[in-house]
Order: C-alpha cells, then sequence, then structure tokens
C-alpha cells in the first residue's frame, strides 16, 4: 500500500511511530517512514493514519480539507481538454484535484520519466541509508485518477496560439488548458569529462538515488560532497549514518547559508562537526580527478588541498525544466516560468495568460507577503499548495479563482534533527532566537525584514511555528516582545546574515521593440547555461 | 444556586448527562470572559492557536491569583519548556519512539487477553455494570503493569486517583477546599509510589518506573522527586482517561445500535470509530489550567496577561466551523481532526495506550455480547466536568459469546 506524510502539516506528535513502529521511525522530531510498506503492514498503516491527531498521513485521497469542498459550489468547467506537462508531485496531485472537482473532461499527463510519481524527499534521507528501498518511493494514486498517462514522453514545445503540446515523438496533443509543472533538474558538474568520471553523482531522481544508494552500500573509503545546501546536508547526513567518511565543501560561510542565513548556518556547521563530518566552507572544489580507468580518486579544492575520495556528490543546485519552453512566447527562464498569484502563466510581455498555469519547482510568482515579489520556491508544500490552487483556477471562471497565497513551509531532516520553516527566511535582515536554545539544537529563530516578522526556523520545535506563521501573516512587528515559555536567550536581534537576494538578470534576456502601443513587444535571449 | 454562563451550567452537576446543547451556546462567544476573570475558549480553531501559542503557559505558578494551595511538585503536564520537554523526553525514552518504538504496540497481546478474561468474567450472567467490571479494571492493570505497581496494590491506588480526580475542575466555589483535599490525598499516593521507586532503583526491573529510576544521559536523568510526580501523573492521566473513554464509548455505541451492528461485521472500523469516540464524547472534556503569560488577542478579545484560560476541547471537536454535521455519530467518518487528546506540547502522552486499550475492548464488547443494551440512559455520571464519564453503566444482555 503507499504512504505519503504531508511533512508540511507532521507536528511530530509521533503517534504513527507508536502505532505502525515498522513503517514510521523517529529521531526525536524528525520522522522517516516507507512509502510503499508491505500488505502485512496495512492494519498497522491505518491505525497510524487514523490516529495522526492533523490527519498528515496521506493513503488514498488528497489532502485539501474537506471544508473546501462543500465552499465550491460555484460554477465549473466540467468538461473539455486539460493538459499536464510533467508527471511528479505538481502534475499527479493538479490531475487528482482536477477529477476530485469534477473535472469530466479529457486529461492527459505527459511526463519524460519511465514510471509513476514518486516522492523525492526521501530519496535524500531514508532511500540513502537502505532504510527504504528507492522503488518504495512511489506516491498514492491520489484516488486512481483517471487519466491518460503518457509517460516516458518528453515535451518538446507549447504552442501557445494553436493550443497545442508537442512530444518528442512528434505527437501533438491539443489542450483548452494546459498545466505546465516540469520542475527541475539536478545542476551538473560544469566539467563534463569530470562530471562523467565514475563515482560522480547527482541527486535529483529514483534513478539517481538507486546509483548513489549503491555507491554507498559498497562502503567508498571517503564520500566528497560538493555543496552544503539541504540536499547535500541530508546526504552527508546519511553517510555518518552508514558510518561512511565524508567531506564537505561549501562555497559560503557555513551550510545553508543561502536558505537560512549565516546565524542558523553556523548552528548547522556545529552539527555536521559534531556528527563527525569533515566540513570545510569558505572553500570550492576546483577540479574532480580520475586514476587511469576513469574513475573517480579525488578532488582538488580552491586552498589547495586535495581529498581522496571515490564518491562524490554534487549538489551545487538545480536547473529549471523550461527549455522546451523557450519558443513558447511565455516568460520563462533560467528564473522559472512567471505566473501570477494565480498561477497563469505570464507571456514574455508581462501579460498575464487565461488558459496556460504553472505550478511546483518551476513557478516564479508574486507573493503579497514579500512586497510582491517573484519568487520561486523548491518545496515540496508549496508544489502541492501550487498545484491545488491552479487546478482549481484551471476549471472556475474569473470571478471564482483562488490566488495562491499560502504561507511557504519547508522542512528537512539532516543528524536527527528536523528542520522547518515558514515564511521566507532570506527575505529578512535580523534575526532573534525566540524560544529554546541554540547550543541544545532545539529552538525557534524568528526572522525580521525592517520591523515586521517575516519567517521563522525551528530545530525540533516544530510545534509552535503555526503561531509563528500567524505572526508572518499578521506582519506582527519585530522583533517580537511579550512573555512566553522557553524564552532562555536574551531577545535581542542580530543581524541575519542572509546572501544578498540574487537578482536574476545574470544574462541580458529581454529586448522590448516599437514604439506605439499596439506594436510594442518584449522578447527573451536565451543564453545556454553556464 | 442561580445560574448565569453557559460555562457554569457545564460545570453544574446537572450538565454532565448532556453537556452539549450548554457547549453549543458557549461556542456563540468563542472566548467568554468568566465574572471571576477565566476565559474560557470554544472553538476549534481559536483552542488550536491557543494550544500552540507559547504565550500560553501550563505553570499553575504564573497565575495572578495565588489563593490556591501551593501545587504537589508539578508533572511535567503542569509545566511549560524547557521543564516539560525534558521530563517528558526522559519519560518518552521508556513508553514509545524514539527509544522504545514497539513498547505499546508490543502490548497489544496482553491487552486482548486482560479483556478477554474480564469479558469471560460476565459471561454468567445477564446483567453487569461495565465501568466497574470492564471499563475499570484493563487501563488500571495495564497502567499498573507498565509502571510497575504489584497487582495486590491496585484496590488502593485506584481510591487515590478517583479521589484526586473528583477535585479537580475549574470555578467551583469550594475550590480551596478540594485543593487542600487533593493535595492530602496526593501525599500519600506520592509517599507510596516514592517507597516502590526507592525499591526499583535497588532492584531495577522492566518497568518503567525502574527505567526513570536508573536511566542517565547525556541531559541527566529524573531525580526521584521527579520520577514520584510523573508517575501520578501516568497513573491518575494514564487511567481515569481511558475508563471514560471506554464507558463513554460503549454508552454511545449502545444508543446508535445500527452503527454497532456495523462495527460488528466490520471489524476494521473500530479504528476510526475510536477516533469518532475521542471527537463525540471525549473523555478529557475541558483544560483548565492554563494562564496568559501576556496579552493575547484572539477573536476578537483580549485575554489579560495573568487570566487564567480554560480550553472547551470538547465543545471545539463539535464546531460546526470544523466539522460536517458535529453532532452526528459517525464511526465511518474521515479525516477526523479531533482535540480528543488535546494538542500542541502537552498533546496527551498515554494516547497510544488508550487508543490500543479502547480499540481492542470495546471490538470485543462489540463482538461478544449478544442483545446488549441499557438499563438506565443517562446513567449517572462522576461529579467531575474536566473528566467526564458514567460512574456506572449498566447492561443487560442475553448472553456472552466465546472469545
Ligand atoms: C533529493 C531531494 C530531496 C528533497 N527534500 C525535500 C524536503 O525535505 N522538503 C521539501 O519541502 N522539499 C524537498 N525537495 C523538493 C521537492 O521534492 C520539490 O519541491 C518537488 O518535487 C517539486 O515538485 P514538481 O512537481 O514541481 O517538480 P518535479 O518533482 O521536479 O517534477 C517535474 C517532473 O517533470 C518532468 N519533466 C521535466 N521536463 C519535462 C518535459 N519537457 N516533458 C515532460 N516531463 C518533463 C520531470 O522529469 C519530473 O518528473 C527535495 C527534492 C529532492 C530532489
Ligand atoms: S503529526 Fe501525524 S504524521 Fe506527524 S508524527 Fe504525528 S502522527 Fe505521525
Amino acid at each position: 500500500m503507499k504512504v505519503v506524510v504531508d511533512l508540511t502539516r507532521c507536528q511530530g506528535y509521533g503517534q504513527c511511530a507508536f502505532l505502525a513502529p515498522d513503517v514510521f521511525t523517529m529521531k526525536e522530531e524528525a520522522l522517516q517512514y516507507d512509502l510503499d510498506p508491505g500488505d502485512e503492514q496495512r492494519e498497522h498503516v491505518l491505525r497510524a493514519a487514523a490516529a495522526c491527531p492533523v490527519q498528515a498521513i496521506h493513503l488514498d485521497w488528497t489532502a485539501t480539507r474537506h471544508l473546501v469542498e462543500q465552499r465550491m459550489a460555484a460554477p465549473r468547467m466540467t468538461d473539455g481538454r486539460i493538459v499536464i506537462v510533467g508527471a511528479s508531485l505538481a502534475g499527479a496531485r493538479a490531475a487528482g484535484v482536477l477529477r476530485r472537482d469534477g473535472f469530466a473532461g479529457s486529461l492527459t499527463v505527459i511526463g519524460d520519466e519511465p514510471d509513476e510519481p514518486y516522492d523525492r524527499p526521501p530519496l535524500s534521507k531514508q532511500v540513502l541509508t537502505g532504510q527504504v528501498p528507492p522503488d518504495h518511493t512511489r506516491l498514492p494514486r491520489l484516488r486512481e485518477v483517471e487519466a491518460e498517462w503518457l509517460w516516458g514522453t518528453p515535451a518538446t514545445a507549447l504552442d501557445v496560439a494553436g493550443k497545442q503540446v508537442r512530444l518528442a515523438d512528434g505527437r501533438e496533443i491539443g489542450f483548452d488548458r494546459v498545466l505546465l509543472a516540469t520542475g527541475t533538474r539536478a545542476r551538473p558538474w560544469p566539467n563534463e569529462a569530470e562530471a562523467a568520471l565514475e563515482g560522480v553523482h547527482t541527486l535529483r531522481t529514483v534513478a539517481d538515488a538507486a546509483r548513489l544508494r549503491q555507491a554507498l552500500a559498497a562502503r567508498p573509503r571517503r564520500v566528497l560532497i560538493l555543496g552544503a545546501g539541504f540536499t547535500g546536508s541530508e546526504i552527508a547526513s546519511a553517510c555518518r549514518e552508514l558510518d561512511l567518511p565524508v567531506t564537505v565543501v561549501e562555497r559560503g560561510s557555513a551550510p545553508l547559508v543561502s536558505a537560512l542565513g549565516g546565524v542558523i548556518g553556523d548552528v548547522a556547521a556545529q552539527l555536521h562537526r559534531e556528527h563527525g563530518v569533515d566540513l570545510r566552507c569558505d572553500t570550492t572544489v576546483t577540479a574532480l580527478e580520475g586514476d587511469g580507468d576513469g574513475r573517480l580518486r579525488g578532488a582538488r579544492l580552491s586552498d589547495g588541498s586535495t581529498v581522496e575520495a571515490d564518491v562524490a556528490v554534487v549538489a551545487l543546485g538545480s536547473i529549471r525544466n523550461v527549455e522546451w519552453l523557450h519558443d513558447s512566447g511565455l516568460a520563462a527562464g533560467v528564473w522559472g516560468v512567471a505566473c501570477d498569484a494565480g498561477c497563469r502563466a505570464v507571456d514574455t510581455n508581462g501579460l498575464v495568460t487565461d488558459d496556460i498555469f504553472v505550478a511546483g519547482d518551476i513557478a516564479r510568482f508574486p507573493h503579497p507577503l514579500y512586497q510582491y515579489q517573484f519568487m520561486t520556491l523548491e518545496h515540496w508544500g508549496n508544489a502541492v499548495a501550487q498545484a491545488e490552487i491552479a487546478a482549481h483556477n484551471m476549471v472556475s471562471d474569473q470571478a471564482h479563482r483562488w490566488p495562491h497565497l499560502s504561507v511557504p513551509v519547508f522542512w528537512s531532516s539532516q543528524f536527527g534533527v528536523n528542520i522547518k520553516s515558514v515564511g521566507v527566511p532570506t527575505f529578512a535582515d535580523e534575526i532573534v532566537i525566540t524560544q529554546g536554545s541554540t547550543a541544545e539544537r532545539r529552538f525557534v529563530a524568528v526572522y525580521g525584514y525592517q520591523g515586521r516578522v517575516t519567517a521563522a526556523v525551528a530545530f525540533d520545535q516544530g510545534l509552535w511555528l503555526e503561531f509563528y506563521q500567524g505572526l508572518i501573516e499578521r506582519a506582527a512587528p519585530f522583533p517580537p516582545e511579550f512573555r512566553h515559555v522557553d524564552r532562555r536567550e536574551p531577545a535581542r536581534p542580530v543581524p541575519a546574515r542572509v546572501p544578498e537576494r540574487l537578482v536574476a538578470t545574470a544574462e541580458a534576456t529581454v529586448v522590448v521593440t516599437g514604439h506605439d502601443p499596439a506594436e510594442r513587444r518584449a522578447s527573451l535571449l536565451h543564453t545556454p547555461h553556464s | 444556586m442561580t445560574s448565569h454562563s453557559a460555562f457554569e451550567r457545564i460545570l453544574e452537576p446537572s450538565g454532565r448527562a448532556d453537556p452539549y446543547p450548554l457547549f453549543a451556546e458557549l461556542r456563540k462567544t468563542p472566548v467568554a470572559r468568566q465574572e471571576d476573570g477565566t476565559y474560557v475558549v470554544s472553538t476549534y480553531r481559536e483552542i488550536v492557536e491557543l494550544l500552540h501559542d507559547p504565550r500560553v503557559s501550563s505553570d499553575r505558578r504564573n497565575r495572578l491569583s495565588t489563593d490556591e494551595a501551593p501545587d504537589m511538585t508539578p508533572s511535567f503536564i503542569g509545566l511549560d519548556p524547557p521543564e516539560h520537554d525534558r521530563l517528558r523526553r526522559l519519560a518518552m525514552r521508556h513508553f514509545g519512539p524514539p527509544h522504545s518504538p514497539g513498547m505499546v504496540d508490543g502490548l497489544r497481546p496482553a491487552c486482548l487477553h486482560l479483556t478477554t478474561e474480564l469479558i469471560d468474567g460476565i459471561a454468567g450472567k445477564r446483567q453487569a455494570d461495565l465501568v466497574d467490571e470492564v471499563a475499570y479494571p484493563l487501563p488500571v492493570a495495564m497502567i499498573c503493569r507498565l509502571l510497575g505497581v504489584p497487582e495486590e496494590d491496585e484496590p488502593q491506588f485506584h481510591a487515590w486517583a478517583d479521589q484526586i480526580i473528583e477535585t479537580l475542575g475549574p470555578g467551583e466555589e469550594d475550590r480551596a477546599e478540594r485543593e487542600r483535599e487533593r493535595q492530602a490525598v496526593g501525599l500519600k499516593l506520592e509517599g507510596y509510589l516514592a517507597g516502590l521507586a526507592e525499591d526499583r532503583r535497588r532492584q531495577p526491573g522492566e518497568d518503567m518506573l525502574s527505567g526513570f529510576m536508573t536511566y542517565r544521559g547525556p541531559e541527566g536523568g529524573m531525580t526521584p522527586q521527579e520520577v514520584v510526580s510523573t508517575a501520578v501523573l501516568l497513573l491518575i492521566a494514564g487511567h481515569e482517561t481511558t475508563i471514560n473513554l471506554i464507558a463513554n464509548g460503549m454508552l454511545t455505541l449502545l444508543r446508535h445500535p445500527d452503527q454497532l451492528e456495523r462495527l460488528r461485521a466490520e471489524s476494521g472500523l473500530i479504528v476510526p470509530a475510536v477516533e469518532e469516540l475521542l471527537r463525540y464524547e471525549p473523555p478529557v472534556q475541558l483544560v483548565s489550567s492554563r494562564v496568559a503569560l501576556d496579552d493575547i488577542s484572539i477573536a476578537g478579545t483580549t485575554i489579560p496577561a495573568g487570566s487564567p484560560i480554560v480550553l472547551a476541547l470538547a465543545a471545539g471537536s463539535r464546531d460546526p466551523a470544523h466539522v460536517p454535521d458535529p453532532d452526528r455519530f459517525d464511526p465511518c467518518r474521515a479525516r477526523n481532526e479531533h482535540l480528543g487528546f488535546g494538542g500542541g506540547v502537552h498533546y496527551c502522552f498515554g494516547a497510544p495506550l488508550a487508543r490500543i486499550e479502547a480499540q481492542i475492548v470495546l471490538a470485543e464488547l462489540v463482538r461478544r455480547l449478544r442483545g446488549p443494551r441499557l438499563v438506565a440512559d443517562p446513567p449517572p455520571y462522576r461529579p467531575s466536568p474536566v473528566l467526564r464519564g458514567p460512574r456506572h453503566l449498566l447492561i443487560e444482555y442475553d448472553g456472552v459469546d466465546p472469545a
């Protein structure tokens, strides 16, 4: 049977781990589980799912709350043709929601991966440690979605005017409305020859995870990880759990800095070192080196040192899968596909389209809480929430559309700690520890930007985040000044040390031509990825 | 006594048999100030919010008015983080994940065995009191076994626990006196457990008390006093609530014979049915020991710092803004998010055990009792409005099927 836990909702109550201890396991608050437990576990899993106090365990139904269903008496498009491109988390979720909401027309889901949708978060966690086999990560078929699923068929172009999606095999699929959910892929090591060395890995797909798992199970002498973002840190954690020596090389001053800033980054650095990771910050890998037989032997670092390793994992972020949209006339580039808060794609001129929708890791959308700045979030929770809004809007008329206003929630588990955030931690100038203590690795840190609360991060204190989410939604003043439990450090904000917000104009991308309003047009210039 | 607010009427004994219309009235004012300055919160969303609000303390020592007798050494239920978290973690080590994950699930066979014995015990009769003969002995035996209380001490134990429960409750006029009583009984119980704990330290066994006494980790261990207060908590919270869950459960099923038949036919249904019982007739109706550390604005009301807060869990679980058709008992209700075990850091420690016990004993009663019916409806209730449940549950039946 298939299981997935909405870890953005999970509060670490552990009821599931009590009732189905062979399926769900916990380390303090960090929950891990088997997404495809054997039939003999069925009763246990049903008990666990029923007992979850926040109903975060999904077996065969979609997550949206039931009251939402009741409130949806509005008129809806019930027939016609809908096409979804990208058959993973966002795409599959949207398909399920469309059917749940009564869309009875033709539904086609196009995916370039060979098989059914699976869940990615476990790939860098329990799959690497061997706790869960790679093929146990399939997502539950959210209510056996009736759709034409085209596996292993990449889309190669979108014809906006002709309302067609072109496939690599030459077929063209017409649509009335289309959802773009092609996500991202791992950024490869830029030197192709070095990237091709045996032992060099990236991690994005289930196939990647299976390969890496195998490599780790063969007990390499040392694993080298390039990049200490969430993925790199989680892989390092898995390696340490397997008692493998590991070196992590990070360009920034600490792990997780680009997501959570330097203050929390320093805590993360201690976490790495306490668990025996050889962490090299302010350092980059300059070259990967092979032996004579094309196998990885080690790496040279920017500080002149070398590391000997027979496995390397390149965890340097991701590239958005937008190339297929280059000639579509949509505002699609390295930053993602721009859309409005209703998930409707924006074209090159900045005009909102009406039948093209975007969701998940590729969507670049404005968030009113964050000064309407366009942002992309590579978060599980965002993919799900946005897919649900997009699906709803796809079958609703203008008057009944919903904005995607959910406050971003992200989680990670590494070194036995459950790290969870609400809001956008990089949207900050200051930070203060409100609850708990960083020394004990259980705390809540609150981020503020120009005097209001914009984000919070919890280490093994996820239960409290709902409260901080409320503060973010109300634009509560920062620093928060009230009496509360578990205040241990003085409420003194310090600079958050978040990286400069990256301006996504590294390449000249748009030229505007024409003079009078009827002929003025913008067009995108695409340069190849560096 | 003249009654004013819906809340006061809930506290009166006459409100015990069916408080739900009163809870509905209470919900009309989501955050209702009482004359004594207590704020009663009765709507789902607001309750959940306060359960997760770090400005709400569970430590009675934070109250402004301290005309109450000083408490017994507070157990973790009466403490805030970080002390709460540390003690709860230390207790959890010997009870559940991450260190003893399979422990509670492993109790199933023992629980079934005890249940079978108890039901066999009423087999020769046509009438039984399900509280005295089944709902009470099972959880007491289970919790005593877990903690390591010898069987022969169980009856003494029950008497003490009962006395303590009956002194719980907010707002009554005889509060101070009840507090004194509670303390006196508490001291006896503490004294007994202190002796037992000392025995276990010298001669540790497999039980939780031995674990509490002997475990020392990076964070240290429990002091002997902490062991005693934790044990008191687990004994009291761990049995009185489960008794009520089972008794309220059987009462509800007997009032819905069609549903009872369904459960008999489909054994897997007991799992969602127990969740529905926790929502529909929860053993813990009110959480009464919270206090605002700062001014808290919620649902248009400001709860001033220092005010006592009562969370009406039973009202929240039947809030129509949260659950469709809330007053209907529906054992198949999907996605049942209820407040039966509270929420936030104080989420019921013993919930997994209570669930297993209730699932097993209710399933067995439903399966084995032939033609069960209530003798008195409503049954007589225990006095506490906080831990609400029948004192007796007399039923008649045509026979008992073999195990
Ligand atoms: C190892 C790993 C660990 C993670 N851990 C966490 C975590 O702990 N917490 C968290 O919040 N998030 C985590 N994430 C992020 C989360 O998994 C993503 O946010 C989520 O998968 C995004 O879903 P999506 O559907 O938008 O994109 P994807 O999951 O990337 O799906 C896009 C799909 O489209 C397909 N596709 C691409 N191009 C085409 C094309 N031209 N034609 C057809 N199909 C195409 C892709 O192959 C893919 O199947 C993790 C991600 C990874 C990789
Ligand atoms: S909140 Fe639900 S999913 Fe999360 S640990 Fe608790 S029971 Fe499990």
